[in-house]
């Protein structure tokens, strides 16, 4: 019987070099993913689950999961959640990236 | 207790072994404990199933959640700690059949 396919997130027993035990200092946006997060799931809201944000996560493919940061793959597996429900749209979601885009840029 | 255990298959200190599925979707069982033998140390209770939560469904019907202790020796061919060393880790029974028998195919 062959063996069942390894899937990126299914690291358990692989080789992984060592562990950088120094804290590390979150950055803003990375704070907002978490609070984000905490609120989408807040039983007065129920917008998206644990177990529906590791799917999306564990969907971002081989390449992307191991490119991308931990907030990285959150905020894209919520986004992905968040399309999946209807709770935002496509075109939210782009015009929302728009926007922030054009102010990093200082665009008016 | 008893409520959250009735029902259940199996009872603390049953062998069991972890079946080797490979399906698509979200599961919970990590590659490296399939097809391992482990022993059944604690019921922990009927839960929403987080295969079916993952889809944004309500995981029900729920299903039974247990703690299964293997040897760390078995786990890991190169395993230089203690022989006694053990790892605890919590699975759902759909995951689970009776040790020494062999998966229905």
């Amino acid at each position: 019987m062959d063996e069942p396919p390894l899937k990126p997130h299914d690291m358990g027993g692989l080789p992984a070099g060592g562990i950088d035990p120094a804290e590390k200092e979150h950055v803003l946006w990375e704070k907002r993913v978490d609070a984000m997060m905490m609120l989408l799931q807040h039983p007065s809201r129920a917008l998206l689950t644990t177990d529906e944000l590791r799917k999306n996560i564990e969907a971002l493919g081989p390449e992307a999961y191991s490119k991308m940061s931990y907030y990285e793959r959150w905020i894209s597996a919520i986004a992905a959640t968040l399309l999946e429900r209807g709770i935002v749209t496509s075109e939210e979601l782009g015009r929302g990236i728009e926007a922030v885009m054009a102010r990093e840029a200082g665009l008016p | 207790m008893m409520g959250e255990a009735a029902g259940a298959r199996f009872a603390a200190g049953e062998s069991v072994t972890v079946r080797r599925m490979r399906p698509q979707g979200h599961i919970r069982t990590p590659r490296y404990v399939m097809g391992l033998t482990g022993k059944i140390c604690h019921v922990v209770g009927a839960f929403p199933n987080p295969e079916e939560l993952a889809y944004g469904r309500n995981g029900s019907p729920k299903k039974m959640l247990y703690r299964v202790q293997f040897q760390q020796a078995g786990l890991w061919p190169d395993y230089a700690g203690n022989p006694a060393d053990t790892l605890e880790i919590e699975l759902y029974e759909h995951w689970l059949m009776p040790a020494a028998v062999k998966e229905e195919s």
